[in-house]
Protein backbone atom coordinates (compact mmCIF):
# COMPACT_ATOMS: atom_id res chain seq x y z
CA UNK A 1 0.00 0.00 0.00
CA UNK A 2 1.49 3.62 -1.13
CA UNK A 3 -0.61 5.68 1.05
CA UNK A 4 -1.58 4.75 4.73
CA UNK A 5 -4.95 4.75 6.54
CA UNK A 6 -5.18 6.61 9.83
CA UNK A 7 -7.91 7.07 11.95
CA UNK A 8 -8.95 3.81 14.01
CA UNK A 9 -12.45 4.50 15.62
CA UNK A 10 -13.82 2.90 18.84
CA UNK A 11 -17.26 3.14 18.04
CA UNK A 12 -18.65 2.23 14.58
CA UNK A 13 -21.91 2.13 12.59
CA UNK A 14 -22.13 0.71 9.55
CA UNK A 15 -24.98 0.01 7.04
CA UNK A 16 -25.04 -2.96 5.45
CA UNK A 17 -28.37 -2.97 3.83
CA UNK A 18 -31.62 -1.62 3.21
CA UNK A 19 -32.03 -1.63 7.36
CA UNK A 20 -29.43 -3.49 8.53
CA UNK A 21 -26.74 -1.53 10.12
CA UNK A 22 -23.89 -3.24 12.38
CA UNK A 23 -23.03 -1.27 15.73
CA UNK A 24 -19.33 -1.86 17.31
CA UNK A 25 -18.66 -0.79 20.25
CA UNK A 26 -15.51 -0.54 22.29
CA UNK A 27 -13.10 -2.11 19.89
CA UNK A 28 -9.92 -1.18 19.44
CA UNK A 29 -9.74 -2.05 16.28
CA UNK A 30 -6.74 -2.44 13.70
CA UNK A 31 -7.15 -2.42 9.84
CA UNK A 32 -5.84 -5.58 8.11
CA UNK A 33 -4.89 -5.76 4.65
CA UNK A 34 -6.18 -9.29 2.75
CA UNK A 35 -5.83 -10.79 -0.90
CA UNK A 36 -9.00 -11.62 -2.40
CA UNK A 37 -7.78 -13.27 -5.22
CA UNK A 38 -6.31 -13.86 -7.86
CA UNK A 39 -7.27 -17.34 -7.26
CA UNK A 40 -10.90 -17.21 -5.69
CA UNK A 41 -13.76 -18.33 -7.39
CA UNK A 42 -15.90 -14.98 -6.78
CA UNK A 43 -13.87 -12.96 -8.80
CA UNK A 44 -14.77 -15.11 -11.94
CA UNK A 45 -11.24 -15.19 -12.87
CA UNK A 46 -7.38 -13.87 -12.03
CA UNK A 47 -8.52 -10.64 -10.26
CA UNK A 48 -7.19 -9.66 -7.63
CA UNK A 49 -8.60 -7.20 -5.03
CA UNK A 50 -6.40 -5.61 -2.45
CA UNK A 51 -8.59 -4.98 1.08
CA UNK A 52 -8.48 -3.30 3.32
CA UNK A 53 -10.76 -4.38 6.56
CA UNK A 54 -11.72 -2.96 9.88
CA UNK A 55 -13.13 -6.10 11.29
CA UNK A 56 -15.71 -7.25 8.54
CA UNK A 57 -15.70 -3.92 6.85
CA UNK A 58 -14.03 -2.64 4.04
CA UNK A 59 -12.36 0.61 4.07
CA UNK A 60 -10.89 0.27 0.70
CA UNK A 61 -10.54 -1.56 -2.40
CA UNK A 62 -8.02 -1.60 -5.04
CA UNK A 63 -8.60 -4.30 -7.78
CA UNK A 64 -5.31 -5.50 -9.67
CA UNK A 65 -5.77 -6.26 -13.20
CA UNK A 66 -3.44 -7.78 -15.78
CA UNK A 67 -3.21 -11.18 -14.87
CA UNK A 68 -4.83 -12.15 -18.30
CA UNK A 69 -3.65 -9.19 -20.71
CA UNK A 70 -2.33 -11.02 -23.50
CA UNK A 71 -2.09 -6.94 -25.36
CA UNK A 72 -4.83 -7.73 -27.71
CA UNK A 73 -4.18 -4.51 -29.26
CA UNK A 74 -0.68 -5.10 -30.01
CA UNK A 75 -1.77 -8.60 -32.03
CA UNK A 76 -3.75 -6.62 -33.82
CA UNK A 77 -1.46 -4.55 -35.36
CA UNK A 78 0.30 -7.20 -36.99
CA UNK A 79 -2.94 -9.68 -38.65
CA UNK A 80 -4.64 -8.68 -41.46
CA UNK A 81 -8.14 -6.99 -40.47
CA UNK A 82 -9.99 -10.66 -41.32
CA UNK A 83 -7.79 -12.32 -38.87
CA UNK A 84 -8.32 -10.38 -36.00
CA UNK A 85 -11.86 -11.74 -35.41
CA UNK A 86 -10.59 -15.05 -33.77
CA UNK A 87 -9.07 -12.70 -31.52
CA UNK A 88 -11.94 -10.59 -30.67
CA UNK A 89 -13.42 -14.13 -29.80
CA UNK A 90 -11.13 -14.33 -27.03
CA UNK A 91 -11.98 -11.42 -25.24
CA UNK A 92 -15.15 -12.10 -24.08
CA UNK A 93 -14.89 -15.21 -24.07
CA UNK A 94 -19.06 -15.43 -22.88
CA UNK A 95 -20.04 -13.31 -25.74
CA UNK A 96 -17.69 -13.47 -28.65
CA UNK A 97 -20.82 -13.34 -31.22
CA UNK A 98 -21.63 -9.91 -29.87
CA UNK A 99 -17.43 -8.62 -29.84
CA UNK A 100 -16.98 -9.89 -33.29
CA UNK A 101 -20.33 -8.35 -34.53
CA UNK A 102 -18.68 -4.75 -33.20
CA UNK A 103 -15.58 -5.24 -34.43
CA UNK A 104 -16.66 -6.32 -37.61
CA UNK A 105 -19.19 -3.32 -37.60
CA UNK A 106 -16.28 -1.38 -37.26
CA UNK A 107 -14.37 -2.70 -40.40
CA UNK A 108 -17.43 -1.88 -42.16
CA UNK A 109 -17.66 1.31 -41.19
CA UNK A 110 -14.60 2.25 -42.98
CA UNK A 111 -14.62 0.32 -45.64
CA UNK A 112 -18.68 1.72 -46.43
CA UNK A 113 -20.03 -1.20 -47.29
CA UNK A 114 -23.61 -2.94 -47.13
CA UNK A 115 -24.35 -5.91 -45.79
CA UNK A 116 -27.09 -7.99 -47.55
CA UNK A 117 -30.21 -7.92 -45.36
CA UNK A 118 -30.64 -11.36 -44.62
CA UNK A 119 -27.14 -11.21 -43.22
CA UNK A 120 -28.43 -8.68 -40.84
CA UNK A 121 -30.78 -10.94 -39.98
CA UNK A 122 -28.70 -14.12 -39.15
CA UNK A 123 -25.68 -11.77 -37.36
CA UNK A 124 -28.87 -10.50 -34.99
CA UNK A 125 -30.54 -13.96 -34.01
CA UNK A 126 -26.97 -15.18 -32.94
CA UNK A 127 -26.03 -11.96 -31.14
CA UNK A 128 -29.18 -12.35 -29.22
CA UNK A 129 -28.79 -16.30 -28.85
CA UNK A 130 -25.17 -15.33 -27.20
CA UNK A 131 -26.23 -12.71 -25.02
CA UNK A 132 -28.75 -15.40 -23.63
CA UNK A 133 -26.19 -17.63 -23.09
CA UNK A 134 -23.91 -14.87 -21.41
CA UNK A 135 -26.97 -13.84 -19.54
CA UNK A 136 -27.17 -17.34 -18.10
CA UNK A 137 -23.59 -17.56 -17.17
CA UNK A 138 -24.08 -14.13 -14.85
CA UNK A 139 -27.15 -15.24 -13.37
CA UNK A 140 -26.03 -18.63 -12.49
CA UNK A 141 -22.89 -18.03 -10.76
CA UNK A 142 -24.57 -14.87 -9.54
CA UNK A 143 -26.25 -17.68 -7.57
CA UNK A 144 -23.52 -19.77 -7.11
CA UNK A 145 -21.53 -16.83 -5.14
CA UNK A 146 -24.20 -16.53 -2.82
CA UNK A 147 -24.70 -19.39 -2.48
CA UNK A 148 -27.57 -21.27 -4.45
CA UNK A 149 -26.26 -24.22 -6.12
CA UNK A 150 -29.44 -25.68 -7.62
CA UNK A 151 -30.12 -22.53 -10.05
CA UNK A 152 -26.54 -23.07 -11.86
CA UNK A 153 -27.57 -26.54 -12.72
CA UNK A 154 -30.77 -25.50 -14.70
CA UNK A 155 -29.56 -22.89 -16.32
CA UNK A 156 -26.57 -24.62 -17.42
CA UNK A 157 -29.01 -27.64 -18.65
CA UNK A 158 -30.52 -24.74 -21.24
CA UNK A 159 -27.37 -22.67 -22.25
CA UNK A 160 -26.18 -26.65 -23.65
CA UNK A 161 -29.45 -25.95 -26.11
CA UNK A 162 -27.56 -22.84 -27.24
CA UNK A 163 -24.36 -23.63 -27.33
CA UNK A 164 -25.50 -26.94 -29.41
CA UNK A 165 -27.70 -24.86 -32.03
CA UNK A 166 -24.15 -22.77 -32.24
CA UNK A 167 -22.06 -25.29 -33.01
CA UNK A 168 -24.78 -26.98 -35.22
CA UNK A 169 -24.58 -23.78 -37.23
CA UNK A 170 -20.23 -23.16 -37.22
CA UNK A 171 -18.52 -26.04 -35.50
CA UNK A 172 -17.25 -24.38 -32.31
CA UNK A 173 -19.21 -24.08 -28.83
CA UNK A 174 -17.83 -20.60 -27.64
CA UNK A 175 -14.93 -19.24 -30.19
CA UNK A 176 -17.21 -19.21 -33.32
CA UNK A 177 -14.83 -16.68 -36.09
CA UNK A 178 -18.87 -16.88 -37.13
CA UNK A 179 -19.11 -13.01 -38.31
CA UNK A 180 -17.10 -12.07 -41.24
CA UNK A 181 -16.08 -8.77 -42.35
CA UNK A 182 -19.29 -8.53 -45.35
CA UNK A 183 -21.30 -11.39 -44.47
CA UNK A 184 -20.89 -14.50 -41.82
CA UNK A 185 -18.83 -17.78 -42.40
CA UNK A 186 -21.83 -20.24 -42.92
CA UNK A 187 -25.17 -19.96 -43.95
CA UNK A 188 -28.11 -21.57 -41.67
CA UNK A 189 -28.53 -25.20 -41.83
CA UNK A 190 -31.46 -26.43 -43.05
CA UNK A 191 -34.20 -26.71 -40.52
CA UNK A 192 -32.17 -24.14 -37.96
CA UNK A 193 -34.93 -21.64 -38.09
CA UNK A 194 -37.20 -23.87 -37.00
CA UNK A 195 -34.73 -25.34 -34.16
CA UNK A 196 -34.33 -21.85 -33.08
CA UNK A 197 -37.92 -21.54 -32.74
CA UNK A 198 -38.28 -24.35 -30.80
CA UNK A 199 -35.66 -23.67 -28.12
CA UNK A 200 -37.56 -20.19 -27.41
CA UNK A 201 -40.89 -21.91 -27.40
CA UNK A 202 -39.39 -24.24 -24.60
CA UNK A 203 -36.78 -21.87 -23.35
CA UNK A 204 -39.81 -18.92 -21.92
CA UNK A 205 -41.20 -20.97 -19.18
CA UNK A 206 -37.86 -22.37 -17.92
CA UNK A 207 -36.83 -17.97 -17.21
CA UNK A 208 -39.76 -18.18 -15.11
CA UNK A 209 -38.89 -21.08 -13.58
CA UNK A 210 -35.60 -19.49 -13.12
CA UNK A 211 -36.79 -16.51 -11.62
CA UNK A 212 -39.00 -18.69 -9.36
CA UNK A 213 -36.42 -20.52 -7.97
CA UNK A 214 -33.45 -17.91 -7.77
CA UNK A 215 -34.76 -14.17 -7.76
CA UNK A 216 -38.08 -14.64 -5.29
CA UNK A 217 -36.01 -16.42 -3.35
CA UNK A 218 -35.83 -15.00 0.24
CA UNK A 219 -32.28 -15.70 1.36
CA UNK A 220 -31.24 -14.29 -2.45
CA UNK A 221 -33.27 -10.84 -1.89
CA UNK A 222 -31.86 -10.73 1.43
CA UNK A 223 -28.36 -11.12 0.26
CA UNK A 224 -28.12 -8.40 -2.83
CA UNK A 225 -31.16 -5.93 -1.85
CA UNK A 226 -29.46 -3.01 -1.07
CA UNK A 227 -26.38 -3.75 -1.49
CA UNK A 228 -23.55 -1.83 -3.30
CA UNK A 229 -25.83 1.17 -4.79
CA UNK A 230 -24.97 2.67 -7.38
CA UNK A 231 -26.57 5.95 -8.53
CA UNK A 232 -27.48 6.97 -11.83
CA UNK A 233 -24.91 10.49 -11.96
CA UNK A 234 -22.21 8.04 -10.87
CA UNK A 235 -22.76 5.63 -12.82
CA UNK A 236 -22.61 7.95 -15.99
CA UNK A 237 -19.94 9.67 -14.44
CA UNK A 238 -17.59 6.43 -14.28
CA UNK A 239 -18.76 5.59 -17.64
CA UNK A 240 -20.59 2.24 -17.11
CA UNK A 241 -22.91 0.37 -19.44
CA UNK A 242 -25.23 -2.01 -20.43
CA UNK A 243 -27.18 -3.73 -16.93
CA UNK A 244 -24.57 -1.83 -14.71
CA UNK A 245 -26.05 1.35 -16.04
CA UNK A 246 -29.88 0.05 -16.70
CA UNK A 247 -29.95 -1.08 -13.11
CA UNK A 248 -29.31 1.90 -11.47
CA UNK A 249 -32.26 3.60 -13.78
CA UNK A 250 -31.10 4.77 -16.57
CA UNK A 251 -32.65 4.24 -19.70
CA UNK A 252 -29.89 3.47 -22.28
CA UNK A 253 -29.07 0.62 -25.06
CA UNK A 254 -27.35 0.93 -27.59
CA UNK A 255 -29.63 -0.94 -29.86
CA UNK A 256 -32.11 1.83 -29.36
CA UNK A 257 -29.80 4.89 -28.59
CA UNK A 258 -27.13 4.30 -31.39
CA UNK A 259 -29.18 2.11 -33.78
CA UNK A 260 -27.12 -0.75 -35.79
CA UNK A 261 -27.58 -3.72 -37.90
CA UNK A 262 -31.49 -4.02 -38.26
CA UNK A 263 -32.58 -2.82 -34.68
CA UNK A 264 -34.52 -0.15 -35.25
CA UNK A 265 -36.81 -2.49 -37.07
CA UNK A 266 -37.42 -4.43 -34.48
CA UNK A 267 -39.56 -4.19 -31.34
CA UNK A 268 -38.42 -4.69 -27.99
CA UNK A 269 -38.01 -2.57 -24.35
CA UNK A 270 -35.10 -1.35 -22.81
CA UNK A 271 -35.41 -2.83 -19.42
CA UNK A 272 -34.72 -0.76 -16.24
CA UNK A 273 -36.20 -1.67 -12.82
CA UNK A 274 -38.83 -0.03 -11.61
CA UNK A 275 -37.98 -0.10 -7.66
CA UNK A 276 -40.91 -2.67 -6.30
CA UNK A 277 -38.97 -5.86 -6.04
CA UNK A 278 -35.13 -3.57 -5.54
CA UNK A 279 -33.84 -0.74 -4.49
CA UNK A 280 -32.89 1.42 -8.10
CA UNK A 281 -29.16 0.82 -8.38
CA UNK A 282 -28.72 -2.24 -6.35
CA UNK A 283 -26.59 -5.30 -7.02
CA UNK A 284 -30.46 -7.04 -7.29
CA UNK A 285 -31.50 -4.32 -9.72
CA UNK A 286 -28.59 -5.03 -11.82
CA UNK A 287 -29.56 -9.46 -11.07
CA UNK A 288 -33.17 -8.05 -12.53
CA UNK A 289 -32.14 -6.25 -15.72
CA UNK A 290 -30.83 -9.53 -16.55
CA UNK A 291 -33.15 -11.54 -15.99
CA UNK A 292 -35.38 -9.50 -18.34
CA UNK A 293 -33.71 -9.13 -20.51
CA UNK A 294 -33.54 -13.14 -21.59
CA UNK A 295 -37.57 -12.36 -22.50
CA UNK A 296 -36.67 -8.96 -24.73
CA UNK A 297 -34.09 -11.10 -26.73
CA UNK A 298 -36.10 -14.01 -26.71
CA UNK A 299 -38.90 -10.95 -28.01
CA UNK A 300 -36.10 -10.03 -30.43
CA UNK A 301 -35.39 -14.02 -31.88
CA UNK A 302 -38.87 -14.49 -32.52
CA UNK A 303 -39.52 -11.30 -34.59
CA UNK A 304 -36.09 -12.39 -36.81
CA UNK A 305 -37.52 -15.65 -37.31
CA UNK A 306 -40.69 -14.33 -38.57
CA UNK A 307 -38.83 -11.37 -40.55
CA UNK A 308 -35.68 -12.87 -42.29
CA UNK A 309 -36.09 -12.95 -45.74
CA UNK A 310 -36.19 -16.62 -47.53
CA UNK A 311 -33.55 -17.33 -50.20
CA UNK A 312 -32.36 -21.20 -50.54
CA UNK A 313 -29.66 -20.16 -52.96
CA UNK A 314 -28.45 -17.98 -50.53
CA UNK A 315 -24.26 -17.10 -50.53
CA UNK A 316 -23.20 -15.87 -47.15
CA UNK A 317 -19.84 -14.86 -49.04
CA UNK A 318 -20.95 -13.01 -51.65
CA UNK A 319 -20.02 -9.49 -50.04
CA UNK A 320 -16.82 -10.51 -48.07
CA UNK A 321 -14.14 -8.39 -49.76
CA UNK A 322 -11.48 -10.70 -50.74
CA UNK A 323 -8.75 -8.22 -49.79
CA UNK A 324 -9.47 -5.37 -47.03
CA UNK A 325 -7.66 -2.39 -47.38
CA UNK A 326 -9.56 0.20 -46.00
CA UNK A 327 -9.11 4.20 -47.18
CA UNK A 328 -6.92 5.82 -44.39
CA UNK A 329 -9.58 7.33 -42.10
CA UNK A 330 -10.55 6.58 -38.35
CA UNK A 331 -13.88 5.45 -36.19
CA UNK A 332 -15.15 4.02 -33.26
CA UNK A 333 -17.64 1.89 -34.01
CA UNK A 334 -19.59 0.21 -30.84
CA UNK A 335 -22.22 -2.69 -30.03
CA UNK A 336 -24.22 -3.47 -26.79
CA UNK A 337 -22.73 -6.57 -25.40
CA UNK A 338 -23.85 -8.34 -22.52
CA UNK A 339 -21.67 -6.61 -20.61
CA UNK A 340 -21.84 -3.27 -21.59
CA UNK A 341 -20.80 -1.14 -24.71
CA UNK A 342 -17.74 -2.93 -26.27
CA UNK A 343 -16.33 -0.19 -28.81
CA UNK A 344 -13.52 -1.01 -31.43
CA UNK A 345 -11.39 2.35 -32.16
CA UNK A 346 -9.52 1.20 -35.94
CA UNK A 347 -7.37 3.65 -37.55
CA UNK A 348 -6.45 2.92 -41.24
CA UNK A 349 -3.72 4.41 -42.43
CA UNK A 350 -4.60 3.29 -46.17
CA UNK A 351 -2.19 1.64 -47.03
CA UNK A 352 -1.33 -1.60 -45.62
CA UNK A 353 -4.19 -4.52 -44.59
CA UNK A 354 -3.07 -4.37 -41.42
CA UNK A 355 -4.87 -1.74 -38.70
CA UNK A 356 -2.82 0.61 -37.64
CA UNK A 357 -3.94 1.22 -34.53
CA UNK A 358 -7.02 -1.06 -32.82
CA UNK A 359 -8.08 -0.02 -29.56
CA UNK A 360 -11.01 -2.27 -27.42
CA UNK A 361 -12.65 -0.68 -25.42
CA UNK A 362 -13.78 -2.79 -22.99
CA UNK A 363 -17.66 -2.65 -21.02
CA UNK A 364 -15.94 -5.19 -18.23
CA UNK A 365 -13.01 -2.86 -17.33
CA UNK A 366 -14.59 0.48 -17.00
CA UNK A 367 -17.41 -1.35 -15.45
CA UNK A 368 -15.15 -2.75 -12.74
CA UNK A 369 -13.33 0.73 -12.04
CA UNK A 370 -16.54 1.11 -9.87
CA UNK A 371 -15.43 -1.28 -7.64
CA UNK A 372 -13.62 0.55 -5.07
CA UNK A 373 -16.62 3.06 -4.90
CA UNK A 374 -19.15 0.97 -4.13
CA UNK A 375 -17.12 -1.87 -2.10
CA UNK A 376 -16.38 0.74 0.40
CA UNK A 377 -18.15 0.44 3.89
CA UNK A 378 -19.69 -2.77 2.84
CA UNK A 379 -19.24 -6.17 4.62
CA UNK A 380 -16.14 -8.49 2.91
CA UNK A 381 -19.36 -11.51 2.09
CA UNK A 382 -20.59 -8.42 0.01
CA UNK A 383 -17.89 -7.41 -2.05
CA UNK A 384 -18.28 -11.43 -3.23
CA UNK A 385 -22.25 -9.91 -4.16
CA UNK A 386 -21.46 -6.88 -5.74
CA UNK A 387 -18.17 -7.95 -7.65
CA UNK A 388 -21.17 -10.93 -9.07
CA UNK A 389 -23.68 -8.30 -9.70
CA UNK A 390 -21.12 -6.16 -11.77
CA UNK A 391 -20.78 -9.52 -13.79
CA UNK A 392 -16.75 -9.34 -15.15
CA UNK A 393 -15.19 -11.76 -17.70
CA UNK A 394 -11.63 -11.18 -17.05
CA UNK A 395 -10.52 -12.09 -20.65
CA UNK A 396 -12.70 -8.75 -21.35
CA UNK A 397 -11.08 -7.46 -18.63
CA UNK A 398 -7.33 -7.56 -19.59
CA UNK A 399 -7.61 -7.86 -22.96
CA UNK B 1 -32.74 21.22 -26.49
CA UNK B 2 -32.20 19.71 -30.12
CA UNK B 3 -29.10 16.98 -30.68
CA UNK B 4 -26.20 19.32 -31.88
CA UNK B 5 -24.13 18.98 -35.13
CA UNK B 6 -20.28 18.34 -34.95
CA UNK B 7 -20.22 21.49 -36.94
CA UNK B 8 -22.59 23.18 -34.14
CA UNK B 9 -20.69 21.89 -30.79
CA UNK B 10 -17.22 23.28 -32.54
CA UNK B 11 -18.80 26.61 -33.04
CA UNK B 12 -19.59 26.76 -29.61
CA UNK B 13 -16.25 25.97 -28.19
CA UNK B 14 -14.13 28.14 -30.83
CA UNK B 15 -16.71 30.99 -29.09
CA UNK B 16 -15.91 30.60 -25.74
CA UNK B 17 -12.33 29.80 -26.04
CA UNK B 18 -10.98 31.74 -29.02
CA UNK B 19 -10.25 30.16 -32.54
CA UNK B 20 -6.49 29.43 -31.54
CA UNK B 21 -7.66 26.91 -29.35
CA UNK B 22 -8.28 24.24 -31.02
CA UNK B 23 -8.25 22.97 -34.88
CA UNK B 24 -10.70 23.26 -37.55
CA UNK B 25 -13.12 20.57 -37.74
CA UNK B 26 -12.79 17.13 -39.14
CA UNK B 27 -15.81 16.23 -40.46
CA UNK B 28 -15.09 12.49 -41.44
CA UNK B 29 -17.99 9.97 -42.38
CA UNK B 30 -16.72 7.93 -39.84
CA UNK B 31 -15.37 9.97 -36.86
CA UNK B 32 -15.80 13.67 -36.25
CA UNK B 33 -13.34 14.96 -34.35
CA UNK B 34 -10.80 18.16 -33.70
CA UNK B 35 -7.56 18.94 -32.28
CA UNK B 36 -6.92 20.76 -29.29
CA UNK B 37 -4.22 22.93 -29.80
CA UNK B 38 -3.40 24.51 -26.21
CA UNK B 39 -3.04 22.26 -23.87
CA UNK B 40 -3.28 24.08 -20.96
CA UNK B 41 -6.94 24.73 -22.15
CA UNK B 42 -7.99 21.20 -22.39
CA UNK B 43 -8.69 20.79 -18.87
CA UNK B 44 -11.27 24.14 -19.00
CA UNK B 45 -12.48 22.95 -22.50
CA UNK B 46 -13.58 19.39 -21.19
CA UNK B 47 -14.93 20.89 -17.89
CA UNK B 48 -17.00 23.21 -20.08
CA UNK B 49 -18.06 20.23 -22.21
CA UNK B 50 -19.36 18.37 -19.03
CA UNK B 51 -21.39 21.19 -18.00
CA UNK B 52 -22.61 23.62 -20.77
CA UNK B 53 -26.01 23.48 -20.95
CA UNK B 54 -25.82 23.38 -24.47
CA UNK B 55 -23.38 20.50 -24.30
CA UNK B 56 -23.49 18.41 -21.24
CA UNK B 57 -20.93 15.37 -22.51
CA UNK B 58 -21.23 13.74 -19.31
CA UNK B 59 -20.23 10.02 -21.07
CA UNK B 60 -16.81 9.98 -21.60
CA UNK B 61 -16.90 6.51 -24.03
CA UNK B 62 -13.59 5.45 -24.83
CA UNK B 63 -10.41 7.25 -24.07
CA UNK B 64 -7.22 5.47 -26.36
CA UNK B 65 -3.79 6.19 -26.62
CA UNK B 66 -2.07 6.42 -30.25
CA UNK B 67 1.51 6.48 -31.48
CA UNK B 68 1.43 8.04 -34.62
CA UNK B 69 5.04 6.60 -35.97
CA UNK B 70 5.94 10.65 -36.63
CA UNK B 71 7.55 11.24 -33.38
CA UNK B 72 4.10 11.65 -31.93
CA UNK B 73 1.36 10.45 -29.98
CA UNK B 74 -1.75 11.71 -29.61
CA UNK B 75 -5.06 10.69 -27.24
CA UNK B 76 -8.40 10.02 -28.65
CA UNK B 77 -11.47 11.32 -26.58
CA UNK B 78 -14.81 9.83 -27.58
CA UNK B 79 -17.62 11.80 -25.96
CA UNK B 80 -21.26 11.58 -25.38
CA UNK B 81 -24.10 13.52 -24.04
CA UNK B 82 -25.64 10.17 -22.90
CA UNK B 83 -27.92 11.64 -20.04
CA UNK B 84 -29.38 15.04 -22.33
CA UNK B 85 -28.93 15.04 -26.03
CA UNK B 86 -27.50 12.32 -27.20
CA UNK B 87 -24.88 14.40 -29.63
CA UNK B 88 -21.09 12.85 -29.89
CA UNK B 89 -17.77 14.15 -31.26
CA UNK B 90 -14.62 12.91 -30.85
CA UNK B 91 -11.43 15.05 -29.16
CA UNK B 92 -7.95 14.52 -30.21
CA UNK B 93 -5.00 15.60 -28.12
CA UNK B 94 -1.28 15.47 -29.32
CA UNK B 95 2.21 15.71 -27.73
CA UNK B 96 6.13 14.95 -28.79
CA UNK B 97 7.38 11.81 -28.15
CA UNK B 98 10.31 13.79 -25.70
CA UNK B 99 7.81 15.79 -24.42
CA UNK B 100 4.79 13.02 -23.83
CA UNK B 101 2.74 15.01 -21.08
CA UNK B 102 -1.06 15.77 -21.78
CA UNK B 103 -3.45 17.03 -18.94
CA UNK B 104 -5.89 14.16 -17.16
CA UNK B 105 -9.26 14.83 -17.18
CA UNK B 106 -9.45 11.89 -14.84
CA UNK B 107 -11.08 14.38 -12.11
CA UNK B 108 -13.54 15.52 -14.82
CA UNK B 109 -14.83 12.05 -16.57
CA UNK B 110 -13.78 9.39 -13.67
CA UNK B 111 -13.92 6.79 -15.83
CA UNK B 112 -10.86 8.69 -17.02
CA UNK B 113 -8.45 7.84 -14.47
CA UNK B 114 -7.92 3.91 -15.84
CA UNK B 115 -8.68 5.00 -19.67
CA UNK B 116 -5.54 6.95 -18.80
CA UNK B 117 -3.46 4.14 -16.67
CA UNK B 118 -3.85 2.21 -19.81
CA UNK B 119 -2.97 4.96 -22.09
CA UNK B 120 0.36 5.18 -19.98
CA UNK B 121 0.74 2.09 -19.92
CA UNK B 122 0.77 0.97 -23.18
CA UNK B 123 1.71 3.73 -25.05
CA UNK B 124 3.56 6.01 -22.46
CA UNK B 125 1.58 9.12 -21.79
CA UNK B 126 2.16 10.64 -18.74
CA UNK B 127 -0.97 12.44 -17.74
CA UNK B 128 -0.47 15.62 -15.90
CA UNK B 129 -2.61 15.53 -12.42
CA UNK B 130 -4.01 11.77 -12.73
CA UNK B 131 -4.10 10.77 -9.03
CA UNK B 132 -2.57 7.11 -9.04
CA UNK B 133 -0.86 6.89 -12.65
CA UNK B 134 0.95 3.64 -12.16
CA UNK B 135 0.59 0.75 -14.97
CA UNK B 136 -2.08 -1.57 -14.84
CA UNK B 137 -2.36 -4.34 -17.46
CA UNK B 138 1.45 -4.95 -17.40
CA UNK B 139 3.36 -6.01 -14.23
CA UNK B 140 5.16 -2.77 -12.47
CA UNK B 141 8.38 -3.27 -13.11
CA UNK B 142 7.58 -4.31 -16.87
CA UNK B 143 10.16 -2.14 -19.33
CA UNK B 144 9.28 0.04 -22.30
CA UNK B 145 5.46 0.20 -23.52
CA UNK B 146 4.00 -2.20 -26.06
CA UNK B 147 1.97 0.19 -27.99
CA UNK B 148 5.15 2.34 -29.21
CA UNK B 149 5.54 1.22 -32.81
CA UNK B 150 9.62 0.99 -31.85
CA UNK B 151 9.33 -1.02 -28.91
CA UNK B 152 11.41 -3.79 -28.58
CA UNK B 153 10.25 -6.46 -25.78
CA UNK B 154 13.63 -6.92 -23.51
CA UNK B 155 15.54 -9.95 -22.92
CA UNK B 156 14.45 -11.58 -19.93
CA UNK B 157 12.19 -10.96 -17.04
CA UNK B 158 12.46 -12.37 -13.63
CA UNK B 159 14.90 -14.56 -15.09
CA UNK B 160 12.57 -15.92 -17.72
CA UNK B 161 13.11 -15.65 -21.24
CA UNK B 162 10.38 -13.21 -22.99
CA UNK B 163 10.58 -13.55 -26.52
CA UNK B 164 9.74 -16.81 -27.72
Amino acid sequence: MAETIEHTPKTRLSQVGANQYIVEKDLETEYMTINMGPQHPSTHGVLRVELVTDGEVVVKATPYLGYLHRCFEKHAEALDYQQVIPYTDRMDYLAAMNTEHAYVMAIEKLLNIEVPRRIEFMRVIVAELQRIASHQVAIATYGLDIGAFTPFLHIMRDREHILTLLEWLCGARMLYNYIWVGGVSHNFPPKFKQRVAEFVKYYKPKVDEMMALLTENELFIERTRGVGILPADVAINYGCSGPMLRGSGVKWDLRKNDPYSIYPELEFDVVVPDGKLSIIGDSLSRHLVRCYEIYESLKIIQQCIDKMPEDPNFDPHAAVPKRIKPPAGEVYARGENPRGEVGFYVISDGKSTKPFRCKARSGCFVNLSVLPELAKGNLISDVVAILGSIDIVLGEVDR
Amino acid sequence: MPKLTPEQIHAIIREEFGTEAVSDLDNSRTMPNFTVLDHSLWQPIAYFMRTDERLKFDYLACLSGVDYNDGTLGVVYNLESLAAYQHKIAVKLKCTKEKNVVPSVAEIWRTAEWHEREAYDLVGIIFDGHPDLRRILCPEDWEGHPLRKDYKVQEYYHGIKVPY
